[in-house]
């Protein structure tokens, strides 16, 4: 169990990013984590490096030095169009062996959180998951990785200070990409194409799940509760979502009611969900709803109670009819439109 | 088929607090409960074992308290328990916790297909399913939302990958993280809570593991520490608005229009 430590830890150097992409388009995760990893760089004093996997995938190395990329390594072959967590682990293990970096971030999306743990548990080091805060502390060339725990009720901040790399995953929206810069060129190094391995879990088939997808990378969220009262109430949530380009989620009850799909559900038994902003209308605000969500940078609710344990959470709290307030806020959406 | 589980106590709530002076999480006094997420691996477990046939076995790293995670997944209907208790397994991390869970395993038998759940309600990493399947050394599927086919070699399964379902078709043996909600859990039977009030559990120590190097386990197995526990800084800015209704949807506007979204 101790063949893979190492021990000479002033060995590995530089931070890496794992360049997500699906059907040839980056993740905006990757190059959120681009722009944190060039922040840490400054402080450490190395290259920021992306590592990127795939089929077709080469043209993605210029946009990725635009977004902060000092260096990008490129991964092609036909056998690795698809991602698959153990094949592309694999691949990044061997990276990770030959060139080793002291930081390997990768994005908290459903594909990272898989490959994640296969290349941490092999290389056996540690791996905190779902940062917020990442920081550089300089003199231990240690990454303060600072993460909510038990439901957001708690932060911890963790640190791997015997093992190399030290890995983080992040999810997305947690931090800003920079602006890109197209004039910035970097060093991209194509690899050597490796002998394909095979994997135990046979990818059948794909279907499109847009519905998820939507509520989890929507910069703004309308969300029902039971308070909004009938089915007919949420086709003017709707409204309000389309009007200021966000998606619609809610509470559970009204799944269970049958007024919402289940993709759209939030909270502990539903989607987790990053917006910028989340209007909850008609929502208490029960522990397993507030499970849901991450890291909100406003929280607007609107309940006719004002002891609603929503508003203990909420930075602009609206008591009132929300039956009555949706239809007047759209109607005075459409006329400052015209 | 051979159906192993695995299941953690976790605490009651979540609104756990940090003493303040010592930076310690007070965990005196919460009472403890089945990790919510597991409760639909050990349901998956009852639908397959009803189809396939077999034994399901669940196992668990924990105090000896943790013992009734292992009584309440005896009264939803599995056969048999293991709990890994040591007070070297304390303060172990992800690498060590699905280490010893992974020796504890080899111990315990050969199982087709191991269970997991998403995540847990307290760590919440939802890391120690893909490790363990690392240590074992067998193939593992996560974000398990259906299983759309159990045959004589391999299963055949639905992940919710956010922006697309993926079908999937692995052979055992393999380990599955299943999603919330794959099947709804049934409640604990009341007879059968009774029945097996007395059931053998069995208990493993450092000193049943094949490896007994107390190097790799617990806080000595565990590359990351945690430095600092604190509470999440309070919502600095709230702001109560009372008013009519005409008032209150101006307000509301104005505000979407700072944030630039109308
Ligand atoms: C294991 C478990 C898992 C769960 N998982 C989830 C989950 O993932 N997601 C989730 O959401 N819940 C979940 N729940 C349920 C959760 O506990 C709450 O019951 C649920 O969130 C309440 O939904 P709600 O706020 O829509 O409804 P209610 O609690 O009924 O609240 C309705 C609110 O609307 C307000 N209201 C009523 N009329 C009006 C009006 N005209 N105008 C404005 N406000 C009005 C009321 O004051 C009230 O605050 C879970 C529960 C359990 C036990
Ligand atoms: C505040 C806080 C933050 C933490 N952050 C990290 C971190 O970032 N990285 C890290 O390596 N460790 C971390 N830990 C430690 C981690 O929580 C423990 O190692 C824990 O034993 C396993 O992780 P988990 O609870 O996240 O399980 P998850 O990976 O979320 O659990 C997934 C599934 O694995 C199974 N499982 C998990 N634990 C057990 C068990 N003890 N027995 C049987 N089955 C089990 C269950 O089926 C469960 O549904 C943290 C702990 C705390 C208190």
């Amino acid at each position: 169990r101790d063949d893979i430590v190492q021990k000479d830890l002033s060995s590995y150097r530089g931070i890496w990013v794992f360049a997500e992409q699906r059907y040839g388009k980056l993740k905006t995760v990757s190059l959120e984590l681009l722009g944190k990893a060039r922040d840490l760089s400054k402080n450490l004093d190395v290259p920021v490096t992306a590592v990127l996997i795939g089929n077709n995938i080469k043209n993605l190395a210029q946009e990725l030095c635009a977004y902060g990329a000092d260096e990008v390594l490129v991964m092609e072959a036909e056998w690795l169009d698809d991602f698959n967590d153990h094949v592309y682990g694999e691949m990044m293990i061997q990276l990770i062996q030959e060139y080793k970096p002291e930081i390997v971030l990768i994005g908290a999306t459903s594909n990272g959180r898989s490959l994640a743990p296969h290349i941490s548990s092999t290389l056996r080091t540690g791996l905190t998951a779902d940062c917020t805060v990442l920081e550089a502390d300089k003199e231990e060339r240690l990454l303060l990785q600072t993460r909510p725990a038990f439901g957001g009720n708690l932060m911890a901040t963790i640190v791997c200070p015997n093992n190399r790399p030290q890995m983080a995953t992040v999810r997305p929206k947690v931090f800003k990409p920079l602006l890109p810069d197209y004039t910035k060129t970097g060093k991209i190094t194509i690899l050597p194409v490796p002998s394909p391995i095979e994997s135990f879990v046979k990818k059948i088939r794909n279907i499109d799940n847009e519905e998820g997808a939507n509520l989890s990378d929507a910069d703004i969220i309308v969300s029902v509760g039971r308070g909004i009262g009938s089915a007919k109430n949420i086709q003017l949530a709707q409204e309000l979502a389309d009007a200021l380009g966000g998606a619609l989620g809610s509470s559970r009850p009204v799944v269970d009611q049958g007024w919402m799909p289940y993709s759209q559900q939030v909270g502990q038994t539903g989607k987790t969900v990053a917006p910028k902003v989340y209007i909850a209308c008609g929502i208490s605000g029960a522990i397993q709803h507030l499970a849901g969500l991450a890291d909100i940078e406003t929280i607007v609710a609107i309940n006719i109670d004002p002891d609603a344990p929503i508003f203990k959470v909420a930075n602009y709290c609206i008591v009132g009819d929300v039956r009555e307030i949706l239809p007047l806020l759209i109607k005075e959406i459409k006329e400052a439109k015209k | 088929m051979n159906i192993l589980v695995c299941i953690k106590q976790v605490p009651e709530t979540n609104k756990v607090e940090v003493d303040p002076v010592t930076g310690v999480l007070k965990r005196n006094g919460v009472d403890s409960k089945m990790n919510p997420y597991d409760l639909y691996a050990i349901e998956t477990a009852l639908r397959v074992r009803e189809k396939t046939g077999g034994t399901i076995t669940v196992i668990t790293m924990g105090p000896p308290q943790a013992a009734g995670v292992i009584r309440e997944a005896f009264a939803m209907g599995a056969d048999e328990g293991v709990l890994i208790s040591d007070r070297k397994f304390g303060g172990a991390d992800v690498l060590a916790t699905s280490y010893t869970l992974a020796q504890g395993i080899k111990k315990t038998g050969d199982f087709e297909l191991i269970l997991c759940g998403k995540q847990t309600t307290d760590g919440d990493t939802a890391q120690v399913g893909p490790e363990v399947s690392e240590w074992l050394n067998i193939p593992s599927v996560s974000n398990v939302c259906k299983i759309i086919d159990i045959e004589e070699n391999s299963i055949s399964v639905e992940m919710d990958m956010t922006d697309d379902i993926e079908i999937a078709k692995v052979e055992y043996p393999c380990l599955l993280a299943v999603d919330k909600d794959i099947f709804m859990p049934r409640l604990p039977s009341y007879t059968r809570k009774i029945n097996t009030k007395d059931k053998q559990i069995t208990v493993m120590s450092l000193d049943d593991m094949e490896d007994k190097d107390e190097k790799h386990y617990g806080l000595n197995g565990s590359p990351t520490q945690v430095q600092r526990i604190f509470p999440p800084s309070v919502n600095a800015h709230r702001e109560m608005w009372a008013g009519s209704n005409s008032e209150l949807t101006t307000q509301l506007l104005n505000k979407l229009k700072e944030m630039k979204f109308a």
